[in-house]
């Protein structure tokens, strides 16, 4: 196979239908990373808003038996509390925050390196801004107008929040015999092919037999009064390229 | 090679990485699972790079992605040397940095003390001015604050020393919260940092005015002077660095809106973090020198004055040397 040919497999990836964005890394590999959107970052918010809320709630009580001293040791806690819980969580626990790790989010750096002080310390200063004028309006807004969920304060501070991934499950292999296809496939057609293999015991088998049915006449397939026949087919050739017999 | 083989071949490999990766995730301590990970790292990027150009499933993609992704986050990981970094930062760094910047701290210093001193000249010559911007409960408020009978001045009447804690903390508080406000809201095209130098500045004008002329200077003036040197500046850096932030959407140059913006912030959040220390060190005189009243008059000038040469010393002169302590 030679570069010069226009190969699917060669050119550069294709753009992404889904939010998926993809990062080149001087490894000269993409990772592909999934922004999080407004809900679930929210709903972390409010976990770590209940936590301090909570902490600071029980710290009160706890100072407050302390007379002056205790009330401004928990006015120094109140003010670490405001501007420093989400700051330290995030550097030094790897972009995640309690509120975060339930939520499987985490932040990073726009070129996809783990956050730093800097860019975490203006990210929750700017903060202020998005709340503004009232209940995160400033934030909500501008992170649902941006094409990957960023409040100001991201944009300010170039960081992003991220979904962490859940390990892949590994689906069964069809179960099929081994079909050598007739024709070379492209990596593009292999590609469809596998994840249809994957993939067709989540559609119903009018549809699979549907989609199936569309790819029998370009590649050659032979033919059977049997409407399941192209489906058990195409499993078949998925088999044989994963390389099992 | 087919799928299949490949997997056969290389699942151990994975298995140790994603192992070995877990470890990493858990501590921050250095371990001995550091020695030779950016080779499996590296092998593992190769593997994935054959792996999507021979056309693999997905799921052995996706597989193979997170564990490069996950070796990414760690070999990329947020390494600080926090001390040292720290200590050049302030012998040198900052006050660098506040030089590189002084058109931006220049404008915010003559918005701040300009509309401070403007205003408490006024209100001393038109006393009923106070008025405009204080309400009448206030100035009763700092009437009882400032009454020179009071034995320990500050916020209450009469302080022990465990309210010096008390003290501290609510400066803290309260002085960081304003400098954040002033520099966050810069992001609004500079208007709101602009706003918030001229309203402190005023506000603070209005009460020096009013207290010199109704007589409290003596007790009112010996307090402030002590504090006064890294507070105002701390708020009039903290403008800086908004404005900064701001300006950099107005008038964004030859770069993108959102890029400039991330430059400009870049800069501005380290002088954030110089006004955070200057704001520390105010709270502390603040909550514990200047709430004294056993030192004299004269003594509380004399500190306030060299505590001012000595800002003003630190930001002219620090760091001026290339080979400062590193």
């Amino acid at each position: 196979m030679s570069l010069s040919h226009a190969e699917p497999g060669f050119a550069a990836p294709l753009a992404l239908l889904d939010t998926r964005v993809r990062m080149e890394t001087p490894e000269g590999i993409d990772l592909i990373v999934r922004p999080a959107g407004l809900l679930s970052r929210s709903i972390a918010f409010g976990i770590d808003l209940m936590i301090r809320g909570v902490l600071l709630g029980a710290l009160f009580f706890v100072l407050g038996t302390l007379g002056d001293f205790g009330t401004g040791l928990f006015m120094l806690a109140l003010f670490i509390g405001t501007w420093g819980y989400m700051v330290l969580f995030e550097v030094l626990h790897q972009g995640r925050t309690p509120g975060k790790q339930i939520m499987g989010l985490r932040v990073i750096h726009d070129d996809g390196t783990p956050i730093g002080w800097s860019a975490s310390v203006l990210r929750n200063l700017l903060r202020f801004v998005d709340m503004l004028p009232f209940g995160y309006c400033v934030g909500a807004f501008t992170c649902l107008q941006h094409p990957l969920f960023k409040r100001l304060g991201d944009f300010a501070a170039g960081t992003l929040v991220i979904y962490r991934d859940v390990p892949p499950q590994r689906p069964p292999l069809a179960e099929a015999t081994a079909l050598n296809p007739s024709l070379p496939l492209l990596l593009e057609e292999q590609r469809a092919i596998q994840a249809f293999a994957e993939r067709q015991d989540t559609l119903s088998p009018a549809r699979a037999q549907e989609l199936a049915a569309i790819v029998t006449q370009p590649l050659q397939l032979s033919t059977s009064p049997d409407p399941h026949y192209p489906v058990q087919q195409l499993k078949g050739i998925a088999r044989s390229l994963a390389g099992e017999s | 090679m087919k799928q299949s083989l490949f997997e056969k071949r290389h699942a151990q490999d994975w298995q140790r990485f994603a192992t070995r990766l877990e470890a990493l995730e858990g501590s921050r301590r250095k371990s001995e699972s550091g020695a030779g990970f950016s080779r499996e790292y590296r092998q593992i990027c190769q593997q994935l790079a054959l792996a999507i150009d021979r056309g693999y499933a997905s799921h052995l993609v996706e597989q193979l992605q997170q564990l490069a992704m996950r070796g990414h986050q760690q070999l990329y990981r947020h390494r600080s040397q926090f001390t040292a970094q720290l200590l050049s930062f302030v012998l040198a760094d900052f006050p660098r940095l506040v030089r590189a910047e002084w058109r931006w701290v220049a404008l915010a210093g003559l918005l701040f003390f300009g509309s401070l001193t403007l205003m408490a000249l006024l209100v001393y010559g038109y006393p009923d001015l106070v008025y405009s911007v204080v309400s009448p409960a206030d100035v009763a408020g700092m009437h009882a604050m400032y009454e020179p009978a009071a034995r320990r001045i500050g916020q209450t009447a009469e302080r022990a020393s465990s309210t010096d804690w008390l003290m501290f903390g609510y400066y803290v508080m309260h002085n960081v919260g304003i400098a954040f406000q002033t520099f966050a809201s810069g992001l609004f095209f500079g208007v709101g940092s602009l706003f918030f130098l001229f309203f402190n500045g005023l506000m603070i004008g209005a009460v020096a005015g009013h207290l010199t002329d109704a007589g409290m200077g003596a007790t009112f003036w010996p307090f402030v002077v002590g504090h006064s040197a890294f507070e105002l500046t701390g708020i009039t850096l903290a403008g800086a660095a908004g404005l900064k932030l701001g300006w950099a959407l107005v008038a964004p140059g030859r770069l993108r809106r959102g890029e400039a913006l991330r430059r400009a912030a870049q800069i501005s959040v380290r002088l954030i973090g110089g006004v955070m220390m200057f704001l520390l060190i105010a709270a502390f005189i603040e909550a514990y020198w200047s709430s004294m009243s056993w030192p004299p008059a004269t003594a509380k000038y004399l500190v306030g004055a060299s505590l001012w040469l000595l800002v003003g010393a630190y930001l002219i002169l620090a760091g001026r040397t290339p080979h400062a302590p590193d």
